[in-house]
């Protein structure tokens, strides 16, 4: 085993605080991407408030040479623009870290720390001195503490030229001013400070064959991939961006070059409830069709979710959740509806919900939840998070095979209609609980009539018992088909261990991480991370498999540990809850600690020996 | 309701229009309403205008919410895909299902209930885009299914069956769906034949949304004295304003009209409205003025009828998104995606 590396090179995080709509988020950007392109793993993390002007706002730049995506929980460099949350931001700097502050108005003697180094940069009057106008100063000052970043970490002045370049592309004036700026504080930094600091940055090749990008873009894009048509939906942070996105891209890529004309629809509904009506509508006749929202957005939908289950519609549904419950804290993120979006609305209700971990799993999951909506007709929802749906994430570059085409599912073409004898919309005759549908326009004779009251499975109202039950339980059937089409879990086996870690989505990040601060401290562990409900056949073998479960979520009602424990034969008694729900992403600090608490005053009750090495 | 079936098949003399269909055809299932329903006339009065009009029936495609009204949409045109969808969404429904193919004929039917109470947001925002359909309140003032409470188009001071009188305003779909900006109006009785199919013949081949508010009298919760919704009081206070023929674009124009008293408006597909004042007082083509003159009327008790809306709408909900004449469910898949190539410059950006 190699001694492990005590350099603190290309492995540290900055944390920077300011002040919302100063236009910060221009600066952090251009760190990250920069470090990004000098080879180095490199992770954003927003936390943002809800408001859009005035209240303080932090962003999280971790730079991991070991390519970790989870935040690390800790804060080596902090850069304190925001007078209002200077106490807080000072105390959060890890000993033997840097501060770095605003040095043109005096901060309060008290808060000084002795075990970390302050840098005070006036960085208001170098602003004041060198530009022109309030808001340009205030703009200019932010970019400037990028400069000042850049001369402590030693980054490379002619890759942030560049990156501005980029940026600017149409206004070459913007270049040079934020270039002025990013000079300032660089020369500054330098003259003052000693640059660079033992945290810094050296060229790597890690980035190669990847990209910086977040969920809800890639998930957007997979829309664009998977050929959806019709998007509908209400504005709701955080999934707000997936729409701006599928937008953007849309109005690039399928905008008509002669005509002008779009081949899409894009529609903002006057609620969620409209807006899963709109997709269902299209669904149904025939076109792909997608909504984006958060929780509150859900729980409007339950309605209609039931319908498109009893009425067999398909639908795509991207839930992008944030913390709970009710309005709850909109800018942050959670998994608080894992519970309800696996058995939304009235009377015997479940649908397919996908859990993508990382922007790289939105991309190709929203391809496949429509392939699974149409072949299944039904609601299929993807379970994103504000973590993964608003973050930058470094992800494998994202590849398309130019032979897919959609699964259209059961619709029956003019030709396959003429040659029956009688069309039945609930008929099953493959025995897979999937019956035929005909799209409307179609053919007179494959008329038929949807609807959510109970119906014969020839199609007809009723209220038979038998003819209700029959239906019903030819949905279960179906059911027991998705399980077989649903992505397989992702298993971690290597350890061998009777100890396991089961998870789902945006805690992927943080569990891996952690198993490899257990596995230094040689404590061994299994994974598994679950990516469907239903739960593919794999999940249930790997829960019997291992003595001892943790089921690591972020919620405070063991959501996932509750439908494990519905879905499958677990005994409750092997499964641990690590739960993290304040609306922070999780980290692995978190995850390790609470295997350990469990695991060690375990091995320390067995007899000398019987540990397991 | 009745439960013996028609038969099948259909008398050889029975009159064919231009595809060849008899009425028969462009009917539905059994009709499950009480005998005597309000709906049922209207019900009949779509399959004659369908007919009439020869729409193919496949391409009829037939919404409703929940609610006696929303039943109706399985009683006509059996050869359309109808969607019976929940209590005051058919909008939503019927929204995404035209954004899906714009070729296809939407026609959806609601009650007072659906559409004026629970579903009055989607009604109102369905209006705000011109979807392109056909929209009928099957409007009697009150509940049917849960037994006679009222609904938001009661009138002031009418009394339920049971005695109790309402006091809350009624909403007037016809008023708010003129002050939405909708570009075909009309209100209509449901045993006015005479009146109601050239509005459904025309209301079908409107470019945008079309609203056909019809008084459709429950005989069982709402046809006693005290109601404003009865058979008896819609036939004493109905007032015919505005007459409108349809005449499809086959037709000739035959003018038996006298000049000044009529008003030939064409319509997108080369058809053509004909309208004929009633009232002479009343112009269906100035909306500040129509909407003044059917409140003064109402005021009074009477119930103005006829189309006292209309004009050619410019911009339905397609026309404002640019979406190509083909529908988008049409759309080839090698349309839609950029591929590999079209994946690999989007990636640029992220790098």
């Amino acid at each position: 085993m190699t001694p492990a590396n005590t350099s603190r090179v290309n492995d540290f995080t900055i944390k920077i605080a300011t002040v919302n709509g100063t236009g910060s988020a221009s600066a952090n950007t251009l760190l990250m991407k920069s470090i990004f392109r000098s080879g180095i793993p490199v992770m954003g993390k927003n936390y943002f408030p809800s408001n859009i002007q005035g209240l303080p706002t932090w962003y999280e730049i971790r730079i991991t040479r070991d390519g970790h995506v989870a935040r690390s929980g800790q804060v080596d460099i902090m850069v304190a623009m925001n007078a209002e949350t200077y106490a807080r931001d000072v105390k959060e700097v890890a000993p033997g870290g840097y501060l770095v502050y605003d040095s043109t108005w005096p901060r309060p003697a008290l808060l000084k720390r002795e075990d970390i180094a302050v840098f005070g940069v006036p960085l208001a009057r170098l602003c004041n001195e060198n530009f022109n106008g309030v808001r340009t100063r205030i703009l200019m000052k932010n970019i400037c503490y990028a400069g000042v970043l850049a001369a402590l970490l030693d980054l490379d002045l002619a890759r942030i030229r560049e990156l501005l370049a980029e940026t600017y592309a149409k206004k070459p004036q913007l270049v040079d001013s934020n270039m002025k700026a990013i000079q300032l504080g660089y020369d500054y930094a330098r003259a003052t400070f000693p640059c660079p600091l033992p945290l810094r940055v050296e060229q790597m090749t890690r980035t190669a064959g990847h990209i910086m990008i977040d969920g809800n873009t890639a998930a957007a894009l997979g829309c664009v991939f998977a050929g959806a048509t019709v998007a509908a939906w209400y504005p709701i942070t955080p999934s707000t961006s997936l729409m701006d996105a599928f937008k953007m891209f849309a109005d690039r890529m399928r905008v008509d070059r002669d005509s002008g004309r779009r081949n899409f629809a894009f529609i903002q509904a006057e609620d969620e409830l409209a807006a899963i009506g709109m997709v269902i509508g299209a669904m149904w006749n025939g076109a792909r069709a997608f909504t984006a929202t958060s929780g509150p957005g859900i729980s409007l939908m339950n309605e209609f979710l039931g319908l498109a289950y009893y009425a067999e519609v398909p639908a795509v549904i991207f839930d992008i959740q944030r913390v709970g419950p009710s309005t709850g804290m909109p800018t942050r993120t959670q998994q608080g509806d894992l519970m309800e979006c696996a058995y939304a609305s009235h009377g015997d209700t479940r649908h397919v919900c996908l859990y993508p971990a990382n922007p790289e799993e939105c991309f190709y999951m929203a391809v496949q939840a429509f392939d699974l909506a149409e072949r299944l007709q039904t609601p299929v929802l993807v379970l994103s998070d504000l973590d993964i749906g608003m973050n930058d994430w470094m992800c494998r570059d994202l590849k398309w095979d130019d032979n897919y085409r959609p699964d259209r599912g059961k619709v029956l073409g003019q030709d396959e209609i003429l040659k029956l004898e009688k069309f039945y919309r609930f008929v099953d005759k493959d025995g897979d609980g999937i019956t035929a549908r005909t799209l409307p326009g179609v053919h007179p004779k494959a008329a038929y009539f949807a609807r959510g009251s109970g119906h014969t499975q020839y199609g007809a109202y009723t209220e038979d018992p038998t003819d209700y039950q029959m239906v019903l339980d030819r949905l279960l059937e179906k059911w027991a088909t998705a399980k077989k089409l649903m992505p397989r879990a992702v298993i971690d086996a290597t350890a061998g261990a009777p100890v396991g870690l089961v998870s789902l989505g945006s805690c992927d990040g943080a569990i891996r991480e952690a198993m490899d601060v257990l596995k230094s401290r040689g404590v061994g562990v299994d994974y598994m991370r679950v990516r469907s409900f239903p739960f593919s056949e794999d999940v249930e073998r790997f829960l019997a498999a291992h003595e001892l479960l943790f089921v690591v979520e972020q919620n405070r009602d063991a959501q996932f540990r509750a439908l494990l424990t519905l879905e499958t034969a677990v005994e409750k008694s092997k499964l641990r809850s690590l739960l993290h729900y304040n609306g922070l992403p999780i980290s692995s600090a978190f995850i390790v600690e609470g295997v350990l608490a469990e695991l060690q005053p375990r091995q320390q009750l067995q007899p000398k020996g019987a540990v397991r090495g | 309701m009745t439960f013996i079936a028609k038969p099948k098949v259909a008398h050889p003399s029975l009159p064919k229009n231009a595809l060849g269909f008899t009425r028969r055809d462009y009917e539905g299932a059994l009709s499950t309403l009480c005998a005597g329903c309000g709906h049922d006339s209207i019900t009949a009065a779509i399959v004659e205008a369908s007919w009439a009009l020869a729409v193919e029936p496949q391409n009829m495609v037939k919404l409703s919410g929940i609610g006696c009204s929303s039943k109706t949409t399985a009683y006509f045109v059996s050869g359309g895909h109808g969607f019976n969808s929940v209590h005051g969404r058919m909008p939503s429904i019927a929204m995404g299902a035209n954004a899906a193919n714009r070729a296809l004929q939407y026609i959806g039917v609601s009650g007072d209930g659906d559409t004026l109470s629970i579903g009055l947001g989607q009604f109102c925002h369905a209006i705000r885009r011109n979807l392109n359909m056909l929209y009928i309140i099957e409007n009697n003032g009150v509940y049917g299914l849960t037994k006679g409470q009222f609904s938001a188009s009661a009138d002031v001071g009418s009394t339920a069956k049971k005695g109790e009188t309402n006091f809350q305003p009624p909403i007037d779909p016809v008023l708010l769906a003129m002050t939405l900006g909708a570009s075909f109006v009309a209100r209509s009785f449901s045993g006015d034949k005479q009146q109601l199919v050239p509005l459904i013949q025309a209301g079908l081949r409107h470019q945008g949304f079309a609203l056909i508010d019809v008084l459709s009298p429950c005989v069982t919760f709402n046809d006693h004295e005290g109601s404003t919704k009865s058979y008896a009081y819609t036939r004493e206070h109905y007032e015919p304003a505005v007459h409108a023929d349809f005449v499809p674009l086959e037709r000739e124009i035959i003018a038996d009209y006298k000049e000044g008293e009529t008003l030939p408006l064409l319509m997108h597909d080369g058809s053509r409205i004909v309208l004929r004042k009633l009232d002479t007082a009343y112009d269906p083509t100035n909306r500040t003025l129509a909407a003044a003159q059917i409140q003064e009327r109402m005021k009074a008790g009477e119930y103005l009828t006829g189309l006292l809306y209309v004009e050619r709408s410019q911009n339905e909900f397609h026309q404002l998104n640019a979406t190509p004449d083909a529908p988008l469910n049409s759309l080839p898949y090698e349309v839609l995606s950029p591929g590999a190539q079209g994946l690999e410059k989007v990636l640029a950006r992220y790098r």
